[in-house]
């Protein structure tokens, strides 16, 4: 901070550069979304057996400051499907109300008997299908929603289902997936669990709960825009999804810590 | 009013001991494709034409997934495109492959549902040469093969550029791998380079005239030329997905590459 | 001679509280030849009459498929059933690839439904002249719904819609507590009973003027298919096996 008020509040030119006049135009002018502001770090997810284990921490970040600590970004659609959101926070929330708008359509349009609702109710690869025409469509308007979005729950034979779609439209399954720093730092040691299809039939729920747990702590240790409260949510054949939003991180050890000199103002 | 904020503000904080910014304006400006890396390739002969693509999908240095197929069957019954004749294979931006993918399919099913037969392969191949041409100035960013079989019964293959630009080929190999496997093919399946023994020297150099090749042949050839690029191309890998189209309709073939 | 004042169009209302251009286009459904539907526990089928308009002209199209998984019989006007069936093929094949769902029947009846319907509201506009029978099976299991021009759909077990119809429809309740449980071919051959029940004392049923469509769910899952000419050659053989013999009523026995 300085003297000059009037500079107090705002990006400093000698780090961020001159303020772009570019942006928020009073003329009005439509602006697409160039980058993302407040922001959601990795969403990780692992199949098992049975189903389907996903996990994203609960903060929000604002560049580099951790701005809202208690942003939940794993969405329940309903009894099958869960979303966990990576990426800006405002776009998910731009989804969160689209599905909403979704749910409420399909809801209505039933005809039938009340009894066949749940053969009828959208299930995760129709949700994804969904999601994934509503990205691409938004890419190439230039106008991305700026997302990696990770689907989890029950296809329409009631088996695990676990998929990705990110601001490109992007899209991809595999036995377990991470989102942004997740992909580099939780991704290799979901695989070693779960290596392939095979290996998820043999995988159990507690296992699966165990190693995303593993997982979240890797990320609060080294990922700088995590935080250690987290969401976890588990989609299972024949029961209700069971989300927790207020998980806390246990057992950390920063013994580590002590050992590492040279930065700030300690004398080495 | 503008202008109060235009003016840069004296700063007397201390700075960065690194520059951080080169001069002028910092333009992050959204790029709306990327690359997810793979092979694929098609080869005719006289009455099949092979389709292969690895099945792993990459951005940058991570892997996505070990199996993304690039090969897609089109316009059959159905979402599992049951008795499908013809077979697309795209490698590039996924998403425009998929997207891609899609209108072609929907175009061969309306015209199946329209005019009670299937679409020939050369009709379809013009339609996706179309299709691909409409988007010239916004482009699928994929090298797309298209083949099947031809209304002689022999087969038929066809490759593209992004914009729509194609012709009916032997073989063609694209990708991240093209340039490993095309020259292969070239030499395997055109007898480029390949002389007729004893017949001069020099120019006098008989070229050994290509044939189509037995179906066997070609298998093989497509396992050797993906098994050599896993070992070359970083995003090459995983599994190798197979198409054969003969009079019978669409064999699919899963094998595994290496991993690593 | 006499001159209805009130069926000029179709938003006006009679004094009696009917609009007759609707009753008009229901009137045209009758002129088709006559298709009729029966569901089961598993199966749903199409069979109809197909009519050629000469000796030397090719027999009209009365049952379309429109996805994988169902189809419709139409009684009417063939080109406003082709309107319609274009548009249900688009609307399914678009269920697909925004949602890799097949298309629910009961859904894509109240799109037509309400299509329909707006053509019994707006000036200028025609009611559809075609009743349909949309038969498949979907998430919900097998399905009949009845499509009228005035925008009226219902599900049904069974029903028979086009001329002499009502001949098939009394058959049809006359059987109704055997559909539920009947399988492939007993439905098939109900099917064809009832579609014989409206022919005219000369008329027989044959591979050239029959069609059927047949499509399953669950362990007899099938995709929906179009039989014609000599495919049902031998369903038409063990359904009338007593063929030129048959006497009015023979419908009512109930056999296998």
């Amino acid at each position: 901070m300085n003297h000059f008020p009037h500079g107090w509040g705002r990006p400093r030119d000698d780090v961020y550069g001159a303020y772009n006049h570019a942006y928020l135009q009073p003329d009005g002018s439509k602006q697409h979304t160039q980058s993302p502001i407040v922001t959601g770090t990795s969403v990780i997810a692992v199949k098992f057996k049975d189903g389907v284990v996903i996990a994203a921490d609960n903060l929000a970040s604002y560049g580099s400051l951790a701005r809202f600590t208690d942003v939940k970004r794993l969405r329940r659609f309903n009894s099958r499907v869960v979303l966990g959101f990576g990426g800006d926070v405002s776009d998910m929330q731009h989804l969160d109300r689209l599905l909403s708008t979704l749910s409420i359509r399909e809801d209505y349009s039933s005809t039938a008997s009340e009894s066949d609702n749940a053969a009828r109710e959208l299930n995760a690869r129709n949700l994804h299908t969904y999601l994934a025409k509503v990205m691409y469509k938004r890419r190439s308007e230039f106008n991305p929603l700026w997302n990696a979005i990770l689907v989890v729950g029950l296809d329409g034979e009631s088996q695990p289902f676990l998929a990705t779609v990110d601001l490109l439209g992007t899209t991809f399954s595999a036995p377990t997936l991470a989102t942004g720093f997740g992909a580099h730092l939780a991704q290799p040691i979901l695989r070693r669990a779960v290596p392939d299809e095979a290996a998820v039939a043999e995988m159990t729920r507690e296992k699966a709960v165990g190693v995303v747990r593993e997982c979240m702590k890797v990320l609060f240790y080294r990922d700088a825009r995590s935080i250690d409260k987290y969401s976890m949510a588990v989609v299972e054949k024949e029961k209700e999804v069971e989300l927790v939003e207020d998980e806390q991180l246990e057992q950390q050890s920063w013994a580590f810590a002590e050992g590492i000199k040279g930065y700030g103002t300690q004398t080495v | 009013m503008a202008s109060v904020f235009s003016a840069s503000i004296p700063q007397e904080a201390p700075g960065y001991s690194f520059n951080h910014l080169s001069s002028g304006t910092r333009e992050h400006a959204f790029n709306p494709y990327t690359d997810n890396g793979g092979s694929t390739l098609g080869i005719s002969g006289a009455d099949f034409t092979i389709f292969a693509g690895d099945t792993r999908s990459t951005s940058g240095y991570n892997i996505n997934t070990r199996y993304a197929p690039k090969l897609f069957k089109i316009g059959g019954e159905g979402p599992s495109n049951e008795n499908a004749r013809i077979v697309l294979s795209v490698v590039g931006f996924a998403a425009d492959g998929n997207a891609l993918k899609e209108r072609l399919d929907t175009v061969v099913k309306m015209y199946k549902y329209q005019h009670g037969k299937p679409m020939t392969v050369a009709a379809c191949a013009q339609r996706l040469s179309h299709i691909l041409y409409s988007k010239r100035f916004f482009p699928y960013y994929v090298h797309a093969i298209l083949g099947g079989l031809d209304e002689d019964g022999k087969g038929a293959l066809y490759s593209y550029d992004p914009v729509g630009s194609y012709e009916r080929e032997q073989c063609r190999a694209a990708g991240s791998a093209s340039s490993l496997i095309m020259p292969f093919l070239d030499n395997q399946v055109n007898f480029k380079n390949q002389y007729v023994p004893g017949s001069g020297v020099g120019h006098a150099l008989e070229q050994r005239v290509p044939e189509p090749l037995p179906r066997k042949d070609v298998e093989q050839l497509v396992k050797d030329a993906f098994t050599s690029a896993t070992e070359r191309q970083i995003e090459v890998g995983d599994g190798l997905q197979m198409m054969t189209i003969t009079k019978d309709g669409i064999e699919e073939v899963y094998s595994p590459l290496k991993k690593d | 001679m006499f001159r209805n004042n009130y069926d000029n169009d179709s938003v006006t209302f009679s004094p009696q509280g009917r609009i007759f251009q609707v009753e008009y286009a229901q009137e045209a459904v009758k002129q088709g030849s006559v298709v009729v539907g029966i569901v089961s526990k598993t199966h749903a089928v199409l069979a109809a009459l197909k009519r050629n308009a000469e000796e030397l002209s090719s027999y009209q199209k009365k049952i379309i498929e429109i996805d994988t998984h169902y189809g419709i019989a139409l009684a009417g006007l063939a080109s406003d059933a082709r309107v319609l069936s274009n548009f249900m093929k688009q609307q399914s094949l678009a269920s697909r690839l925004t949602y890799d769902r097949p298309m629910q029947l009961a859904d894509i009846t109240a799109r037509i439904g309400d299509r329909a319907q707006i053509n019994t509201q707006q000036y200028g506009k025609r009611p559809y002249g075609v009743g349909l029978l949309i038969a498949g099976v979907d998430a919900t299991g097998p399905h009949l719904f009845e499509f009228q021009p005035s925008g009226v759909t219902q599900e049904m077990v069974a029903c028979g819609i086009g001329a002499r119809s009502q001949m098939a429809r009394t058959y049809l309740e006359r059987n109704l507590e055997q559909f539920e449980g009947s399988n492939r071919e007993e439905l098939i051959r109900h099917a064809l009973r009832a579609l014989k029940e409206s022919l005219s004392q000369d008329k027989e049923l044959t591979v050239d003027n029959t069609s059927l469509g047949v499509v399953g769910t669950g362990d007899a899952k099938e995709r929906f298919r179009l039989f014609e000419g000599t495919e049902i050659q031998s369903w038409l053989e063990t359904t009338f096996e007593n063929q030129g013999s048959t006497q009015e009523g023979e419908g009512m026995d109930v056999d296998k």
